[in-house]
């Protein structure tokens, strides 16, 4: 399989892409397309699911399969095309409203079956194609179409959700950061298991510059902790700052400055499969702390289609029953060997006699 | 040697009844099973309430399960009870109505006590005068006592020896009707494995009961019921759910497909999901999704990746899966959805038979969203529709909407079993040639799509729940989805070439056409034979094909002086024939109490109209 040699045109399908020009969805798309070409399978097997928003479009501009499903529940349909085919590469694509608001249940327990499919969050705090109210993300008192004296409700945080429901995989992103996109897209699509990757998206036209705080170039260094199994969690211009653990905390300190070394910085940990850490990573926002990305969480679990198939085979071998002849003859069964004139449900005839 | 008292009849019908937790349906399944081995005809009808447990002694929680049985074939599990085993005061009351006149009442005399008398609010001593029951046979027993004696030196404690009463009534009515113990001795001793006191004890109540009937002969009468003429071949008693799961495992057998289920449990359709998950030695994929929306959406899922998919549900389910039966109508997907109907509306009445969701089946969904919709009319023809409606969504990508109830789910017949060379072919609609693969492209005669999936290589197309021109383009252009919708209307109504002629059961003309759909067959059949044996010119058109109609109904109605159609709702399918054949006048007989209909009612709704 690894000699299919694609390329993200290979990804591309004929139809005109719509979203408004400048939107973060093409960059996310042109990210999803390169990690595809990359992964040595055949184009076939790709099955791309989606709801309904903005993002929800994204089959339609894909050369592989592809379902634009209904409102919320994509990640249900896709359980049903990786129940049916576990040989395929499924991959979810939904927004906040969708997975957060209307499809919340089936995004919950989509995490908690850790079915293999690969959710890609799109996550712009608004709802776009409505043309702008508030969504399950958007901050406390933020001003809408449908809020216009503000929210009075706090938003999720879809990394604390995945946690909440024992999530296996949890990776965030930026949408004009094609390269940490793939990065993490090809670690959501090694990862046995249900990987969510939320990538922060920029609506131009409802929400525009709604991330900037985050994606500012001229604070970035400050503002974003890219995370790297295995590294020590350092952020700054110079790498100068990191994350400490300090009282139960988690604690932003300048390396070298009150007694602060390198060694207490901590070193990143996706594999653990204690989640308090990582959920103390999803939590960290500005001011206090840089928002952090990458993978956060990656550990193994039991997945649902591979346990699905694996306990089919087990029973079958040692089955009794084997095709429906049997089972309709198995149990109780009696002969009626006398044919006296009345005969069984005789009116109307049965179909299929 | 038993003595002179013995009563032969051509049919019976017997209820147990008691607390839901005395275990009645599994005393009454028991007697069924064993009197269906005999070779007699039989059918049942369980019929208990919502609460697993409701106070204890109260009208509101008696459990009851009645099953006819008979040397003749026996079409309903009777209007009226000749024997009545009744554990408690409360199941007097609750079943005087159900009793036939001069009937037998065997009651647990030991639990007719102050106590439950008042939880049952009698307000006497004597509940049997206070139900008008006084001209009935009784027979006190003291189940309870007799129980407790017999099961003195087994060490349990009074909870679990007074849990095996049930079994006592159960030996006791086996004398009654000549039925050997031996397959429910068997059946306690498979259940209980690996309890052998359990086994040991509930075997001894057992054969206590037996013998008291064998003993007390003076008192007891004793009936002989011959077994049934039926026709030759291998039976087996089922159920409409297990019939309805096990006709899913014959279409994906014939079709050669893998039988994907999604479903969320909800009374009374819940068994077809339990049926279905027993058999991953068949390699059925059962997935219990988070809500009914799951349900139906993950199957259409597994319906894009290419298996039978189905979904299964109750009257409420079938309202959220709404939006996503339209997503399969739009994708031309083929799916099989089951609507085990139950009273209605909103939580309205869960364990009780109704036929109201037939308007919700045919037009519940947004948009002009046509699917095929089909109705099984007894427990054991489940297995034949769940087959029919899977060959008909694969043959021409098309939902398809099988609607049973609560009355067929759970009630059993004995059936007799087809062999799966006697089953017609399933043909699935899988696209052979990439080149010329669009993905809206149709057969000029049927309508139907072609069906490709995931995994076949240059066949990568995109759908979804927006307007697709032919090449599977969204589009929005007028004209177009004027066309699309008029094709998926004539695709559905297509259909009609798989479906057979419909046949009277009668004569091809005459005064009364009695019209009926669904469930309530067996009622329905035995009124039209009863009132013909009367002299009366009654014959009877049943319908499992709601839509598309067989394409003789309007010829069939036209031969008859009066169409009465009777229905257990306030009339839906009358007003679906009077939209589809606005020129014949159709009577209803409707009801709506949550219980099948009646013999007795359906023959005087007749003889009302022939008067008329």
């Amino acid at each position: 399989m690894t000699d299919l040699k694609y390329t993200i045109k290979d990804f591309k399908s004929e139809n005109e892409v719509r979203w408004c020009p400048g939107c973060g969805d093409y960059a996310i798309m042109n990210a999803v397309q390169r990690t595809m070409a990359g992964m040595g399978i055949p184009r076939e097997k790709f099955a791309v699911i989606s709801g309904i928003g903005c993002s929800s479009r994204f089959p339609y501009y894909m050369s592989t399969f592809g379902f634009h499903t209904i409102h919320g529940r994509a990640a249900a349909v896709a359980s049903g095309v990786k129940a049916a085919n576990p040989d395929l590469s499924v991959w979810v694509i939904t927004g906040d409203g969708d997975a957060m608001a209307i499809g919340g249940n089936h995004f919950i327990h989509l995490i908690r079956r850790n079915m293999d499919l690969n959710l890609v969050l799109f996550n712009n705090r608004i709802y776009g194609l409505t043309k702008g109210q508030y969504s399950p993300t958007s901050d406390r008192g933020v001003k809408t179409k449908t809020s216009p004296f503000g929210t009075v409700e706090d938003p999720f945080v879809p990394g604390q959700l995945v946690i909440g429901a024992r999530g296996t995989f949890f990776a965030r992103s930026i949408d004009s950061n094609i390269k940490l996109s793939q990065e993490v897209f090809d670690g959501a699509a090694k990862h046995k298991g249900t990987s969510v990757v939320e990538v922060l998206q920029n609506c131009v036209i409802f929400n525009n510059g709604i991330h900037n705080a985050i994606t500012d170039p001229n604070h970035r260094a400050d503002r974003q902790l890219i995370l790297e199994h295995g590294k020590p969690m350092l952020f700054g211009e110079e790498n100068e700052k990191g994350i400490i653990f300090e009282k139960g905390k988690l604690k932003v300190a300048k390396v070298g400055e009150n007694g602060v070394t390198t060694d207490d910085v901590l070193v990143h940990d996706a594999n653990e499969p204690d989640p308090t850490i990582h959920m103390a990573l999803i939590n960290m926002q500005l001011p206090d702390f840089p928002v952090a990305f990458g993978v956060i969480r990656s550990v193994s679990a039991p997945v649902y289609d591979v346990e699905m198939a694996a306990q089919i085979k087990t029973v079958q071998q040692t089955r009794k029953i084997k095709n429906v002849d049997e089972l309709l003859n198995s149990g109780n069964t009696w002969e009626v060997t006398t044919e006296n004139g009345s005969t069984g449900k005789d009116c109307p005839k049965f179909e299929f006699k | 040697m038993k003595d002179a008292k013995v009563i032969e009849l051509d049919e019976v019908a017997i209820r147990f009844s008691g607390d839901s937790g005395d275990g009645m349906q599994l005393t009454g399944t028991l007697f069924s099973d064993a009197t269906a081995l005999l070779g007699n005809d039989i059918s049942t009808f369980p019929d208990y309430p919502s609460e697993i447990r409701a106070p204890q002694g109260t009208v509101g929680g008696v459990s009851g399960f009645q099953v006819q049985f008979g040397q003749k074939q026996i079409n309903t599990p009777g209007d009226y009870a000749h024997v009545l085993i009744a554990m408690n005061p409360a199941a007097v009351k609750a079943n005087a109505k159900f009793m036939k006149p001069g009937g037998t009442i065997i009651y647990d005399s030991d639990a007719f006590n102050e106590k439950n008398l008042n939880k049952a609010n009698f307000k006497t001593d004597d509940p049997f005068a206070e139900c008008n029951l006084d001209d009935y046979f009784k027979i006190p027993v003291p189940i309870s006592s007799l129980t407790k004696e017999g099961l003195k030196d087994f060490g349990l404690d009074n909870k679990s020896v007074l849990r095996s009463k049930n079994m006592f009534a159960l030996g006791l009515v086996c004398w009654m009707f000549n039925r050997p113990l031996d397959y429910i001795e068997e059946f306690i001793k498979n259940k209980f494995a690996k309890k052998p006191v359990v086994v040991e004890s509930n075997v001894k109540v057992l054969h206590d009961g037996y013998n008291y009937g064998m003993n007390m002969q003076h008192m007891t009468p004793s009936y002989l019921v011959n077994p049934a003429n039926i026709e030759k071949g291998t039976y087996r008693n089922i159920n409409g759910n297990h019939a309805t799961a096990w006709g899913l495992l014959a279409a994906a057998e014939k079709s050669g497909l893998e039988l994907f289920l999604g479903s969320y449990p909800i009374t009374p359709a819940t068994d077809i999901l339990s049926a279905l998950s027993e058999r991953k030695d068949l390699g059925v994929k059962t997935f219990q999704a988070e809500d009914e929306i799951a349900g139906i959406t993950s199957a259409i899922g597994a319906s894009f990746a290419g298996d039978l998919a189905v979904t299964t549900t109750s009257g409420p389910g079938l309202a959220l899966k709404s939006e996503a039966i339209g997503l399969a109508v739009m994708a031309e997907l083929p799916l099989v959805i089951v609507n085990v109907q139950r009273g209605g509306p909103s939580t309205g009445l869960p364990t009780k038979t109704e036929q109201s969701d037939l308007m919700q089946a045919l037009y519940g969904r947004n948009g002009e969203s046509p699917v095929v919709v089909l109705a099984a009319s007894t427990p054991s023809d489940c297995f034949w529709y769940a087959f029919k409606a899977a060959k008909i969504a694969l043959e021409r990508m098309v939902p398809v909407l099988l609607l049973t109830d609560g009355f067929l789910g759970n009630g059993s017949e004995p059936w007799r079993i087809p062999k799966m060379s006697e089953l017609p072919s399933i043909t699935p609609r899988v696209a052979k040639d990439a080149g010329s693969f669009q993905a809206y492209k149709r057969d000029s005669e049927n309508l139907a799509r072609e069906w490709a999936f995931p995994g076949m290589a240059g066949f990568e197309h995109r759908i979804g729940g927006l307007e697709k021109n032919e090449t599977g383009t969204v589009s929005h252009d007028p004209d177009n989805h004027q066309k699309n919708t008029e094709i998926r209307e004539e695709k559905v109504e297509r259909v009609v070439d798989m479906v057979p002629d419909l046949e009277t059961c009668g004569d091809d003309e005459g005064d009364v056409l009695v019209v009926a759909w669904g469930g309530t067959y067996g009622h329905m059949i035995s009124t039209v034979r009863e009132l013909r044996k009367e002299g009366k010119n009654v014959s009877l058109a049943h319908f499992n094909y709601i839509k598309p109609l067989p394409k003789n109904t309007a010829d069939v109605f036209s031969k008859f002086k009066k169409i009465i159609v009777c229905e257990l709702n306030l009339g839906q399918f009358a007003s679906y024939l009077r939209d589809k054949m606005p020129q014949f006048e159709y009577h209803q007989y409707n009801k709506v109490k949550g219980l099948p209909f009646t013999v007795n009612e359906l023959k005087q709704s007749v003889y009302k109209l022939l008067e008329d």
